[in-house]
């Protein structure tokens, strides 16, 4: 599969997650999100980028705590729950925002 | 805004009705295919072989001589049809190649076919059929219908442990080149990095010293959460959700408590830091081996005494049955202690002998049930009487909440219904038959809540915890309703802010 990002053509696994992480730029999130039918709002971004931010130190996607934690202090405490971030992300935080953060799937049991 | 399931969820009625067959019905749903990385980095081809026919039919022989089990399971069936309506994937899809005994004969016709007598001279007379492509892709299909749950083998006359047949199959597909990609890709992680998750050592560390943090904000304890310390007493050995996902991270909050309360030390190990074994679903016994090891050579290095398992219902499995056979002898650990100890049993013995107390009023708000996670309900045991897997678990939850109800009989205990995403089957890409698979046990569950009001169903296993909290919202549930036992005994553990 492959996504087409300002005239780009970037590769895709069968779930849509980028098969070159380096190939990441902000409108990949913003196409990915589009096939989803999904418009991201500034909250949406808030989330993307701690998940970018998290991945850069420590090669593997926050827990949801730890991401319901930080998005808590950026957004207020009562948008620092996993529901809100299931609003936002209907397919799952750790799932779906990865997607478009250009992170690998969580794998495993969750 | 989410796109609505491009599938009928089936309906939760007031009681469980055998489907009408429907032939097909599931035929499109199949899990993706290992690519060629997740396949080597588990010992087997990147692709389909060119000869895979002949090394599919020498790998079955090789296999029925050396688990003599899987001989019996595929000579004996009689075809009585008693398990035809036990699998909760054919009550959930009403596909009769979903009638345990038919997904069973998938590999029975072929093994018939090239290992009896009569399978080779007059295979049509009894059923025997050529390992051909279309068989093949029947086999990839249908043994990743199958959770490996056991309950069929429950009401099977005859004994016949389907999940085997269901591991052999899926073994005999990875060796000839097709294997699964969720569960090879995590077991090529835990390899690497020690868990399924491929949670390296810096993220854990900083993931449980955040848990440390919220701990002392919530109840003013400073429970600490050790990693990789030598000398402790207690290695926990978890799944690896534990440390990622909810609401397992809550259970988790629970054993800390609980190994606090107690004034046990403990620690976890960046090295075993998975108690899942994903080895076991895809039925190889080395990597199985391989992943189990670790936990023996973590155990050695910080030279502990005990080993003591987290709510994970196959790793128990693995823990309880296999790890002595996988990787011991155990001789350098504590001895008056089970080896392993289920972190159930662990809180059972600290209430019975008085060392921590459970006040059940901090879990009034709550009305519980108890899904029995199979794996530990019929594949392994607790404490040191039969059927200690079903009543310790109860009796923790009971000492934790007033209010405990239990779902109906024939679907807890030994009957328990699979939460329908176990077995290696707890992937996206099969969430149509997830979903469908989790029928009989969400038709027990509301039926119990139009009783009982339930508000929470508690489980001890983390793929069960992470598959309710998808399916829970297709049956009208919230996703939060499913809960860890020890998320209940921490809320209700009675801390003692000097310690």
């Amino acid at each position: 599969m492959t996504i087409e990002v300002n005239g780009k053509s970037l590769d895709t696994d069968e779930e849509g997650y980028l098969a070159d992480l380096s190939q990441w730029e902000p409108d990949v999130a913003t196409v990915m999100a589009e096939i989803d039918e999904c418009e991201l709002s500034d909250n949406h971004w808030e989330v993307i980028n701690f998940l970018r931010e998290y991945y850069e130190e420590y090669q593997i996607a926050p827990a949801v705590r730890v991401l319901t934690k930080a998005i808590g202090k950026k957004l207020g405490k009562d948008k620092g729950s996993s529901k809100y971030l299931y609003e936002l992300y209907p397919y799952g935080p750790a799932k779906q925002a990865c997607k478009y953060a250009g992170l690998p799937k969580p794998t495993g049991c969750v | 805004m989410a796109k609505a399931p491009e599938f009928d969820v089936p309906e939760a009625g007031d009681y469980i009705f055998t489907p009408p067959v429907l032939p097909g019905a599931m035929s499109h749903s199949q899990p993706f295919v290992a690519k060629e990385a997740h396949q080597e980095a588990v010992g087997y081809p990147g692709e389909l072989i060119d000869n895979w026919q002949e090394v599919a039919i020498e790998k079955l022989g090789e296999m029925t001589k050396k688990y003599r089990g899987l001989q019996v399971y595929l000579d004996s069936c009689v075809k009585c049809g008693a398990c035809t309506d036990k699998c909760h994937y054919f009550l959930g899809t009403g596909d009769p190649k979903n009638m345990p005994v038919a997904r069973q004969d998938l590999l029975r016709k072929v093994y018939r076919r090239y290992y009896t007598l009569a399978g080779k001279y007059l295979p049509k007379l009894v059923g025997a059929e050529d390992l051909t492509e279309e068989v093949l892709d029947d086999w990839y299909k249908y043994y990743h219908q199958c959770s490996q749950c056991r309950r069929c083998s429950v009401y099977c006359p005859y004994g016949i442990d389907t999940a085997e047949v269901s591991m052999a199959a899926r073994e005999i597909m990875a060796t000839v080149g097709k294997g699964q990609k969720y569960c090879n890709e995590i077991i090529g992680k835990v390899h690497k990095i020690g868990n399924n998750l491929g949670l390296p050592e810096k993220a854990l560390a900083n993931t449980l010293e955040g848990l440390e943090e919220d701990v002392l904000e919530d109840d003013g304890v400073a429970v600490k959460f050790p990693l990789d310390v030598k000398g402790a007493d207690v290695l926990l050995v978890t799944p690896s959700a534990d440390f990622f996902a909810e609401p397992h991270i809550d259970g988790l909050i629970g054993y800390a408590k609980v190994f606090h309360q107690a004034g046990l030390s403990w620690t976890v190990s960046s090295h075993a830091s998975e108690a899942a074994n994903f080895g076991l679903f895809i039925g190889s016994y080395e990597n199985m081996q391989k992943v189990a090891l670790r936990i023996r050579e973590a155990a050695l290095e910080l030279g502990v005494k005990r080993i003591v398992f987290g709510e994970c219902g196959h790793a128990w499995r693995v823990g309880y049955s296999f790890l002595n056979t996988l990787a011991g002898p155990f001789d350098f650990l504590d001895s008056n202690y089970p080896v392993p100890q289920h972190i159930i049993e662990v809180t059972h013995d600290l209430l019975s002998q008085g060392r921590i107390k459970l006040d059940p009023e901090a879990n009034d708000d709550k009305r519980v049930t108890f899904h029995d996670s199979c794996n530990v309900a019929r594949a392994s045991r607790m404490g040191s009487k039969a059927g200690g897997q079903f009543v310790l678990p109860r009796e923790v939850i009971k000492a934790a909440c007033n209010n405990f109800f239990d779902m109906r009989a024939d679907t807890i205990g030994e009957a328990t219904f699979c939460c329908g995403g176990g077995g290696g089957l707890l992937t996206d890409d099969l969430i149509e038959l997830r979903t469908k698979g989790a029928m009989p046990r969400m038709q027990a569950l509301k039926e119990v809540n139009e009783q009982h009001q339930i508000t929470h169903m508690a489980a001890i296993c983390a793929i069960c915890k992470s598959q309710f909290s998808k399916v829970l919202p297709y049956y009208g549930f919230e996703m939060d309703q499913i809960i860890s036992v020890h998320q209940l005994v921490g809320d209700a553990l009675v801390m003692d802010t000097e310690h």
